[in-house]
């Protein structure tokens, strides 16, 4: 019965979306505000984490290690393991959030400022530069490429991770996704799945171009 | 900490272990349809990459496949599949989770077999040719031997995000450990909630160790103790799912 129901149905129904115009945008909205909150939080702890495992090379093995980890569970897992002890609430779907996005930070912003040329590092030193002056305005500027990369793999993940969020009642556009497998209702699935898509290619397009308007001297590069 | 007591005593109760719903049956469906999807996937992804990698074509079209394949989230193929499954006639439950994990294990292991290959050094190749090696030899003595800690590593990639979505075919009727999850939250049971995130959590890092295991394994002996592509070599590209 329930089958026959999604058989007859189109793959669209436009008269939903045109009546649900407020609902997709304050979804689009929260997705937004989800994913903002676990770059800038996973920005600022990757920072940290990096500059530690620069400054104490022993650390980076452990902190690729750990972030590995926290990388290889499934975020279904993670959010049901922080249920119990944090509930079904915006807390819970940014640990893990955050939790994603360490991994791919930390390994390239270490990746970028390893990168840098060491004769640059040497006239630097030579001009009087102190540690701190150096990695602010030489190897952080240097290395911006490779970070915006990773800043770029790492939004489109957590755009991607969002939806799953549903689940514990946080999910943005993911909502549409769960509503529409709940009720049998294709259109929700699709646009659900279509403006997470359209969401991460565009979020994607404006770091390409933060990172050209901050590196003119490179050209952004696709990344694999 | 009534709460993790009670997880415990779910583990100790052998009730929980056997019968259809039980810990062992759902970890055997569950390790089952990922093999099965892994299977499939790869005899659809790896051949045509390996043949684009050796004749060079494809390269803008192998970026493009897993730049896309990151930004749908598996959430939505694994949503997405049920229509399709049902269009087909194929039904709930097994099929529309089967599609969705074959779906979305293609992506990362096309690409990164093509980048294996295309990686391999173009020197050994030249030098290959000209010892008169014909191209089918090329490929199966030369650039697939060369190539095969990536392609073990894109396997392995795929595999834990293969693992991790069928979690999510709970939500689409399947069993495996996802129904502890979903059944947990549909019942307000947050130590059944608990005991499948555990679980499917152990699963993808056994996973992602065993295959990680077998991958240093596999090595082709030649290949021991020297990092074939730098010391810097990054992870195929992958996601969380």
């Amino acid at each position: 019965m329930i089958l026959a129901q999604l058989e007859g149905q189109p793959l669209v129904r436009w008269d939903w979306v045109a009546d649900h115009l407020d609902d997709i945008w304050a979804a689009t909205k929260e997705h937004l505000v989800l994913t903002g909150i676990a770059l800038g939080v996973g920005l600022i702890l990757s920072l940290a984490l990096s500059l530690l495992a620069i400054r104490y090379r022993r650390t980076y093995t452990p902190i690729t290690w750990i972030t590995g980890i926290l990388y290889t569970i499934p975020s279904l897992a993670l959010f049901s393991i922080l249920v119990p002890i944090t509930g079904l609430s915006v807390l819970t779907a940014e640990i893990g959030l955050v939790g994603y996005t360490l991994l791919i930070l930390i390994r390239n912003i270490v990746a970028g400022i390893d990168g840098v040329d060491p004769a640059i590092k040497e006239a630097a030193i030579g001009m009087g530069y102190t540690r701190r002056r150096m990695l602010l305005q030489i190897e952080v500027p240097l290395a911006l490429p490779v970070i915006i990369a990773g800043v770029r793999i790492a939004s489109v993940t957590t755009i991607g991770l969002v939806t799953v969020a549903a689940l514990i009642g946080k999910g943005g556009l993911g909502f549409f996704i769960l509503q529409g497998l709940r009720r049998f209702f294709t259109t929700e699935i699709v646009v659900g799945a279509v403006m997470s898509v359209a969401l991460a290619v565009a979020i994607d397009v404006l770091l390409v171009l933060a990172q050209q308007a901050l590196t003119p001297w490179v050209r952004a590069k696709a990344t694999v | 900490m009534d709460f993790f007591a009670e997880v415990l005593e779910f583990f100790a109760d052998g009730a929980n272990w056997v019968g259809r719903t039980g810990i062992l049956n759902r970890t055997l469906e569950h390790v089952g349809l990922s093999a099965f999807s892994m299977a499939v996937a790869s005899l659809i992804a790896i051949p045509p990459a390996l043949f684009l990698g050796h004749t060079g074509r494809g390269g803008l079209f192998a970026v493009s496949v897993v730049n896309i394949g990151r930004a749908v989230p598996s959430f939505a193929i694994v949503a997405l599949a049920l229509p399709v499954s049902i269009k087909l006639g194929l039904g709930l439950g097994f099929w529309p989770t089967f599609l969705a994990l074959v779906a979305l294990a293609l992506p990362p292991m096309f690409t990164n077999t093509y980048t294996g290959i295309r990686e391999v050094d173009p020197g050994t190749v030249e030098a290959a040719r000209g010892m008169g090696m014909t191209g089918w030899e090329v490929l199966s003595d030369i650039e697939m031997p060369l190539a095969s800690p990536v392609i073990l590593a894109a396997v392995r990639v795929a595999a834990v995000q293969v693992v991790a979505t069928a979690t999510l075919g709970a939500l689409v009727a399947w069993g495996g450990l996802g129904r502890y999850i979903i059944d947990g939250f549909s019942q307000g049971d947050n130590v059944e909630v608990f005991v499948g995130g555990v679980l499917v959590a152990l699963l993808a890092v056994a996973t992602q160790l065993l295959l990680g295991w077998v991958e240093r394994r596999a090595i082709p002996a030649g290949l021991r103790g020297i990092n074939v592509a730098g010391p810097g070599r990054v992870e195929p590209a992958r996601q969380v799912a």
